[in-house]
């Protein structure tokens, strides 16, 4: 005999009392193939698939460029160029520069730090939505996207940053004891961002209009974040609580974090250093919960 | 008993639930192992994007007509691709799925593996079920070397497994030296063994191949026609979707015929494919 004449039996009871396939299914310890791992067991799964995150953001990194003549060269002329077009903006053409002292590295400084922040948040939205025939076709942890998409980001800063570097030397300001403290606003803010992209990750999974948006929204986040004028000064009229919102903005007080380490040459104040690690942690928790949360239906729409 | 099978299999997947327990009850214990993968009732919907209708052509002025409106956007479409499915898998079953083009052979596969999530009903499993196949994850520009060690990692390879696979991926796929080169230089011949190269390297407890094995020329469709056969042994389960009656008749002791997402036909390959060959 055949058998799904023995499945359908014991599906129905072959003689005992009926039997639903789940109660089958239990019988036998077999598991829902759809289930959304617990958060430790979840966390593991994204460690042993360390590898592959690093590999598909280093791919990704090397395959972006590969079909321009200057290929990897563009890493380094994207952040230089960038500064570039705002400096002529707003340091030559707007005649910003007469009232902040040195400038360019001002500028620079604030758009590096800004950029990271931006692309992450930007390229974050897409990592899922993106990436549908590889979540339909493969298993593994879905955060792993949005995290090697943050990956690629820092990959990138790299080179940012040594341009970064290489320009506030040219400016004239000098190596001080501070620069020791670049590797850990980095990773302030690193965590702060893959926070944020696995938030933007599900946001832009469900919402389509999602990357339409998010230029706007990126670009008055610029605006507001300081990175052509000195927020301090421009609000001294504003109500207290508009100026307090405005140096609170993240993306604000990683800028700030940077210039006081590479331009004032000061060691950041203290309610810095407590806005810079409550938004990294903040992000970390809410963005990967809230990603979490929705683990098992990814790929569907 | 044949139209016990059939009368069963057709009766089934429409309301597994309010099956009755009058149907002949079995004298015998079932002696095949025990259950690997348990499908209950499984509905799958999922919504196509920018799957426009003739009458409703996108432009902006359209669009924004539909939102003062307050229709839906004409662009979603829901797809119901599999209504009602129910069946148990046994261990060493090789189950042939079949059905014409858009019967929800695929989108069934890609359920069980745990990819599309459930619309109504279940997949009950024991171990994880993975498809066959990388290709989502490769990436065209890059060297076939990149490839290998991207697409081991992207199927849950650890380091010193890609390392020990790597140089046996290379000699299987065929492709020498090309390996240095993008793969966008590939010809598709030589892209479909690398891949297939790839997919094949590992494996599982519960195997689900999506057709497309007869790649290449006839040399490579014998060297993956005998990996297939090794990692049918290899593996608790397998299932099995292709056009290729033959080689279902050949490989499968079960098969499962879909037609538009439903159960038409469940049973002995002889018997099932004679039916599906008459309609």
């Amino acid at each position: 005999m055949s058998q799904p004449e023995s499945a359908l039996a014991e599906a129905q009871g072959g003689g005992r009392a009926p039997e639903s396939l789940a109660a089958l299914a239990e019988r036998h310890g077999l598991r829902r193939a759809i289930a959304r791992p617990s958060m430790p067991a979840y966390l593991r799964q994204l460690w042993d698939r360390r590898h592959f995150i690093l590999t598909y953001a280093t791919s990704r990194n090397v395959s972006k460029y590969s079909e321009s003549m200057l290929g990897q060269l563009w890493q380094v002329l994207t952040p230089l160029l960038n500064a570039a077009v705002y400096w002529l903006m707003f340091g030559v053409i707007l005649g910003q520069s007469k009232q902040i002292e040195n400038y360019p590295a001002f500028l620079i400084t604030g758009v590096m730090v800004f950029t990271f922040t931006q692309r992450t948040v930007i390229s974050g939205a897409k990592s899922i939505s993106s990436n549908l025939s590889l979540i339909r076709a493969l298993h593994f942890p879905r955060a792993a996207l949005p995290l090697a998409y943050t990956i690629q980001e820092l990959q990138q800063l790299a080179y940012s940053m040594a341009v970064l570097l290489l320009l506030v030397l040219v400016t004239g300001e000098p190596v001080t004891w501070l620069w020791l403290l670049i590797p850990v606003t980095l990773l302030m803010q690193t965590v702060f961002n893959i926070g944020t992209g696995l938030f933007m990750a599900r946001l832009g999974a469900f919402m389509r209009d999602m990357n339409q948006l998010l230029p706007f929204i990126t670009r008055t986040w610029l605006y507001a974040s300081g990175v052509f004028y000195a927020i301090d000064d421009r609000t001294r009229d504003l109500p207290d609580i508009l100026r307090w919102a405005l140096e609170f903005n993240p993306a604000a007080a990683y800028i700030e974090f940077m210039r006081d380490l590479l331009i004032y040459e000061r060691f950041p104040e203290r309610w810095a250093w407590v806005t810079c690690l409550f938004w990294a942690l903040f992000a970390l928790i809410v963005g990967f919960w809230y990603f979490w949360r929705a683990e098992e239906r990814y790929g569907r729409g | 008993m044949a139209e016990l099978t059939e009368e069963l299999s057709q009766v089934a997947p429409e309301n597994p639930k309010t099956q009755s327990p009058k149907t002949t009850p079995k004298k015998q214990h079932p002696k095949a192992g025990t259950p690997t993968v348990i499908v209950d009732d499984l509905h799958i919907v999922y919504k196509v994007y920018g799957a426009a209708s003739d009458a409703e052509k996108g432009n902006a002025a359209n669009a924004l007509m539909r939102i003062l409106r307050r229709q839906g956007r004409p662009q979603m479409k829901e797809v119901h691709a599999v209504k009602g499915v129910s069946f148990v898998a046994y261990h060493g079953d090789a189950i042939g799925i079949i059905g014409r083009n858009g019967s929800g052979k695929s989108t069934l596969l890609r359920a069980i593996a745990g990819l599309l999530p459930p619309h109504k009903g279940a997949v009950y499993t024991n171990g994880q079920p993975s498809l066959l196949g990388v290709n989502a994850a490769l990436m065209k520009e890059l060297t076939g070397e990149r490839n290998i060690i991207l697409g081991c990692y992207a199927m849950g390879m650890t380091p010193s497994e890609v390392r020990e696979k790597y140089d046996e991926i290379v000699d299987f796929s065929g492709i020498g030296d090309f390996v240095q080169f993008p793969m966008s230089t590939y010809s598709s011949g030589m892209g479909a063994r690398l891949r297939f190269a790839i997919s094949s390297a590992k494996t599982h407890d519960v195997l689900l191949i999506d057709e497309a094995l007869a790649t290449g020329d006839r040399e490579f469709k014998r060297k993956s026609q005998q990996r297939i056969k090794q990692m049918r042994e290899a593996a608790g389960t397998v299932f099995l979707v292709a056009h290729n009656l033959d080689v279902i008749e050949e490989t499968c002791n079960r098969v499962i015929w879909l037609h538009k997402g439903k159960i038409r036909m469940e049973g002995d390959p002889q018997e099932v494919l004679e039916a599906y060959n008459k309609a």
